[in-house]
C-alpha cells in the first residue's frame, strides 16, 4: 500500500510518541546507519494490496482482455478454465450461487470434501489481485502490467461465475466483486494459534499409570505401500542402534530426488533449474510433451537444433496439441541450445 | 580416563570407556540412580547384543588384527577439502522429497532426516527446504532491506548496514506449519523424515526486529501489524502481529556460524521463534508497518486450517508443544534385544519444554525421559529414555509438556476440534510400532 502519503500525514501526530517509546534505543549511536527510502524506491517495492484495497493501484481490465493474457501465459499450467489439477490445484470450481448469496461455500463443510479450488477458499478478492500482480505468471513473476492483473483477475473470477462475462473489473468494481466473493464471510480468527498466550484446543493430562489409552491399531501403512518412499535401508546409516529397514531392491535411487550431481553439473538439474520439469518428463507427456518425445520427433531432422532451442526461449504451441508453451526467457541463447542439445541427444 | 581411577575403582564391572567424564562428575556429585540403569544396561550390551567372533576367528577381530589402510598410509592434507562436507559413509542422510506430494520442485518441500540427526543442532546443509517459487542465490552487494509504512523515517539498509548493527544469537526451532500435515487422516508416510522432517533448529545471528522498528521510528500505537516480503519471484508475504514482531523477532543473516544457506533465504530472512515456518521469510527485503493484515496468498488460501463446520482458521501461527522419538521410528529395524537408548525431540512455540513422558505400550504406561540441556526457549530439546527391548511387540510414544502446562494432545484428540481436513498444526503424539522382528513402523491408534 502506499505508506508514504501516510507516513507522511500523520508524520507530526506520531513524532512526539516516537521520541517517547525510542528515548533507550539499543540503536543509540548506530542509528546513522541505513539511509531513508525515497519516494520512487517506496513506490517500486511497496506492491501489496490489502483486503481494505489499501494499495490498490489505478487500471481496469475486462474479462476479454483477460482472456487473452490467461490464453498466453496462464493456461499452460492452471488450464483452459482454470480446472487443471496437473500442475497446481485447481482455481476455479466448487461453488455455487447459493454459496455468492451466504458467503460461505457449502462444499467445504462434511467430511468428503472435493479438491478444495482457490475459488472455494478465497475470501478476500484483494488476495488474488496481489498474488497475481506479484507472483505471476509463474515462470516471469511480476511481468504483468496494472490492467493485466486487473484482466487476468477479472477471468478468473468469470471462470468461478462471479461475474459476467461482460465484466470490467477497476478500483471501484472490485468492491462490488468483494461482495459476491462465495467464501468471503468463510474465515475465522476465533483460536488460540495467533498469540503465544493463546487458549489452546485441547486438555490431555499427564496420566503416567494404568491410563485409559486406546491402544488399538487403527491406521498403518498398508503392504502395497511399503516402498511408496524407495528403499529405507537407503535412507539411514550401516552403522548403529538400527538399521533402515529394507523395503525396496537397493540402487534404485530412492527418490527421484536425491541428486546424484551436484546442482548444475548435469542438464537435468539445469531443466528442474530452470522451470522444464514443471511440465516435461523424461519420457511421458505431463502439460508438454517428454524430452525423449521430443528427441524421437525431431531424430534425423536438418536444424533440429537451432529450431528447438529457438523454441525453448520462444514458446509456441499447435505441434504437440493445442496446450501453449510459454516463451522461457529466463533462459539466454547458450543455455537454450545447451539444454536442446541435451534433450536431441535422449536427455541422458 | 587419565587421573580417573579413583572414580572407577568404585563401579564395579564397568565396560571399558563406558563412562564419560561427565557422568564421572554425576556419580561424585550423587546422580548415583541414572547411572545404576544405564550400568545395568550396558551389562546387558555386553552379555546379549555384542557381535561374537565368528567361526575361524578365534584370534580376535580381523578388523583389529589386519591393520585397515587409514592405519597404514598417508592421509590427505589440511584444506584438501576447503568446505568440508560429510564423509562418504554418510550419504544415505540426506533431504529427500515425499513422493506424489508436490508436483512441481520449485513449490515443493524437502524434509530433514530427523531419524539420523543427534543433539538439537540441524545441520545446515540438511535443514529442511520449503519453497513457493524456487530458490534464488541472491547478490548480497544486490540485497537491501527497507522498512516503510507505518513509520517516522521509512529507511533503507544494506547488509552493511544491517552486519554493522548490534547483534544477537539465539537457537531457535523452524516447522512448517504442515508438519505432519499428511497424517491428519491416517498412516501416510512410512519415517519420521516424512511424517516429522519439515522441523530444523539452528542458531541464527542478527539484529532485533524491534531494534529496527525503533530506528525508523515506527508507530507503535497504531502500528498493529508487520507485514514481511521476500526478494524472490514469489515475494512471499505474511502479517505478523506487533506485538510478536517486538518480543524475539530477529532480521537474519548467520545461521549456526556461517552465512544463511541461499536454501534458507542467503542473505537475510526473517526469524520468527515459535510460529511457523511460512512467516521466517527469506530473501527478506521489507517490511511494512500497518494498522490491519494484510490477507496475503499464504494467509487466506493457504496455512488456513479446515474446520469441520467448512470455517477457516485465519492467522493460525503459533505452533504448539509437540513431539517426536526419532530413534526407533518408522522404517527403521532394531539390530537385536537388549539396552536401546529411546531420544527424540521436543519443542514448544509458546517457550520452553518442562518435561517429556515415554510409554512403550502405546499409552497406558509413562516414564519420564532425561532432558537433555540445553533446554532453551522455542528450541528443540533432546531427550532420552533407556529401554530394554525384550523381543515382544511395543508402541512407543512420546508426550510433551511445556512450560505453559499444556500437554501435548493425542491424535483422537486433536480430531475432536479440528477434524481431518485442516492440514496445518498437527501436533499429536506420534506412535511407533515394534515388531519382534525388530522392524519399526508409523501407525495410528485409537
Amino acid at each position: 500500500m502506499s505508506s508514504w502519503d501516510r507516513a507522511t500525514a500523520i508524520k507530526l501526530g506520531l513524532s512526539a510518541l516516537a521520541l517517547a517509546t525510542i528515548a533507550a534505543s539499543p540503536l543509540a549511536g548506530a542509528s546513522n546507519l541505513g539511509r531513508p527510502a525515497t519516494p520512487a524506491e517506496i513506490a517500486a517495492w511497496d506492491i501489496d494490496v490489502r483486503p481494505d484495497f489499501a494499495g490498490l493501484p489505478a487500471g481496469s481490465g475486462s474479462v476479454e482482455q483477460g482472456m487473452e493474457v490467461w490464453e498466453s501465459k496462464c493456461e499452460s499450467c492452471h488450464g483452459t478454465f482454470g480446472e487443471s489439477n496437473e500442475v497446481f490445484t485447481p482455481l476455479a470450481g466448487g461453488t455455487t450461487r447459493a454459496d455468492q448469496d451466504s458467503g460461505r461455500v457449502k462444499s467445504l463443510v462434511g467430511p468428503n470434501v472435493p479438491q478444495r479450488t482457490t475459488l472455494m477458499k478465497l475470501s478476500t478478492v484483494s488476495t488474488l489481485f496481489d498474488y497475481i500482480r506479484r507472483a505471476m505468471p509463474w515462470n516471469a513473476p511480476k511481468s504483468l502490467s496494472d490492467d493485466e492483473v486487473y484482466a487476468v483477475t477479472a477471468y478468473v473470477l468469470y471462470l468461478n461465475d462471479v461475474v459476467s462475462d461482460d465484466f470490467v473489473l477497476d478500483q471501484d468494481s472490485i468492491r462490488e466483486v468483494q461482495n459476491r466473493l462465495p467464501n468471503r464471510n468463510g474465515m475465522t480468527r476465533d483460536h488460540g494459534l495467533w498469540e503465544v498466550a493463546g487458549k489452546a484446543d485441547t486438555h490431555n493430562t499427564a496420566c503416567m499409570k494404568n491410563c485409559a489409552a486406546d491402544v488399538e491399531i487403527s491406521s498403518s501403512l498398508p503392504e502395497y505401500a511399503r516402498d511408496s518412499h524407495g528403499n529405507l535401508a537407503d535412507q539411514n546409516r550401516s552403522f548403529g542402534p538400527v538399521r533402515g529397514t529394507t523395503t525396496a531392491a537397493s540402487a534404485a535411487p530412492a527418490a527421484t530426488t536425491a541428486p546424484t550431481q551436484p546442482a548444475g553439473t548435469s542438464r537435468l538439474a539445469m531443466a528442474e533449474e530452470y522451470g522444464c520439469t514443471g511440465c516435461h518428463a523424461m519420457d511421458d507427456t505431463i502439460v508438454g510433451p517428454g524430452f525423449r518425445q521430443v528427441a524421437q520427433r525431431y531424430a534425423d531432422k536438418a536444424g533440429s537444433l537451432d529450431q528447438v532451442a529457438a523454441k525453448i526461449r520462444a514458446g509456441g504451441s499447435g505441434a504437440w496439441g493445442s496446450m501453449p508453451m510459454p516463451a522461457q526467457e529466463q533462459l539466454n541463447e547458450e543455455q537454450a541450445r545447451e539444454l536442446a542439445e541435451w534433450i536431441l541427444s535422449g536427455a541422458n | 580416563m587419565t587421573g580417573s581411577s579413583k572414580q572407577r575403582g568404585r563401579i564395579s564391572r564397568a565396560p571399558e570407556n563406558f563412562l564419560s567424564q561427565e557422568q564421572i562428575a554425576a556419580v561424585s556429585s550423587g546422580r548415583r540412580d541414572f547411572l545404576r540403569q544405564a550400568m545395568i544396561a550396558a551389562a546387558a550390551v555386553s552379555a546379549g547384543a555384542a557381535l561374537p567372533l565368528r567361526a575361524g576367528e578365534a584370534a580376535g577381530d580381523p578388523e583389529i588384527l589386519d591393520l585397515p589402510p587409514w592405519s597404514k598410509t598417508l592421509g590427505k592434507p589440511v584444506a584438501s577439502n576447503p568446505y568440508g562436507s560429510p564423509s562418504k559413509y554418510e550419504k544415505n542422510l540426506i533431504r529427500r522429497e515425499s513422493p506424489g506430494l508436490t508436483r512441481v520442485g520449485a513449490a515443493s518441500v524437502s524434509f530433514a532426516p530427523l531419524q539420523g540427526l543427534f543433539g538439537i543442532i540441524t545441520p545446515s546443509g540438511l535443514h529442511f527446504e520449503r519453497h513457493h517459487q524456487g530458490w534464488q542465490d541472491v547478490d548480497p552487494a544486490r540485497h537491501r532491506f527497507m522498512i516503510n509504512g507505518l513509520v517516522r523515517t521509512p529507511k533503507v539498509y544494506t547488509m552493511d548496514d544491517l552486519m554493522r548493527l548490534p547483534s544477537v544469537s539465539r537457537i531457535h526451532f523452524i516447522e512448517c506449519g504442515a508438519n505432519s500435515g499428511m497424517e491428519w487422516g491416517n498412516v501416510a508416510v512410512p519415517t519420521v523424515q516424512y511424517t516429522h522432517g519439515m522441523l530444523s533448529c539452528s542458531e541464527f545471528t542478527g539484529v532485533p526486529l524491534s531494534a529496527l522498528l525503533e530506528d525508523c521510528g515506527a508507530d507503535l500505537k497504531a502500528g498493529k501489524y508487520i507485514l514481511a516480503e521476500g526478494a524472490d519471484g514469489s515475494s512471499m508475504t505474511r502479517t505478523i502481529a506487533m506485538e510478536r514482531a517486538l518480543d524475539d523477532v530477529i532480521v537474519a543473516y548467520g545461521q549456526n556460524g556461517e552465512m544463511l544457506r541461499p536454501e534458507n533465504g542467503y542473505p537475510l530472512r526473517l526469524v520468527v521463534p515459535g510460529v511457523q515456518g511460512v512467516s521466517w521469510v527469506k530473501w527478506l527485503r521489507r517490511i511494512e508497518v500497518g494498522d490491519q493484515p494484510y490477507g496475503t496468498k499464504d494467509e487466506t488460501l493457504h496455512y488456513v486450517d479446515l474446520l469441520p463446520d467448512g470455517a477457516q482458521r485465519q492467522y493460525t501461527s503459533i505452533q504448539e508443544c509437540k513431539s517426536v522419538i526419532t530413534t526407533p521410528s518408522g522404517g527403521q529395524t532394531l539390530i537385536g534385544q537388549g539396552y536401546y537408548t529411546i531420544t527424540g525431540l521436543a519443542w514448544s512455540g509458546r517457550g520452553r519444554i518442562r518435561r517429556v513422558d515415554v510409554s512403550t505400550d502405546g499409552g497406558r504406561n509413562w516414564r519420564t525421559a532425561r532432558l537433555e540441556t540445553p533446554v532453551l526457549s522455542k528450541a528443540l530439546t533432546r531427550f532420552n529414555l533407556d529401554w530394554q527391548w525384550d523381543g515382544s511387540p511395543a508402541l512407543l510414544q512420546s508426550r510433551a509438556i511445556d512450560e505453559t502446562g499444556y500437554v501435548q494432545p493425542t491424535m483422537p484428540q486433536l480430531r475432536e476440534v479440528r477434524g481431518t481436513k485442516s492440514i496445518y498444526h498437527n501436533n499429536a503424539i506420534q506412535t511407533w510400532a515394534v515388531a519382534p522382528s525388530g522392524e519399526v513402523s508409523n501407525v495410528q491408534l485409537g
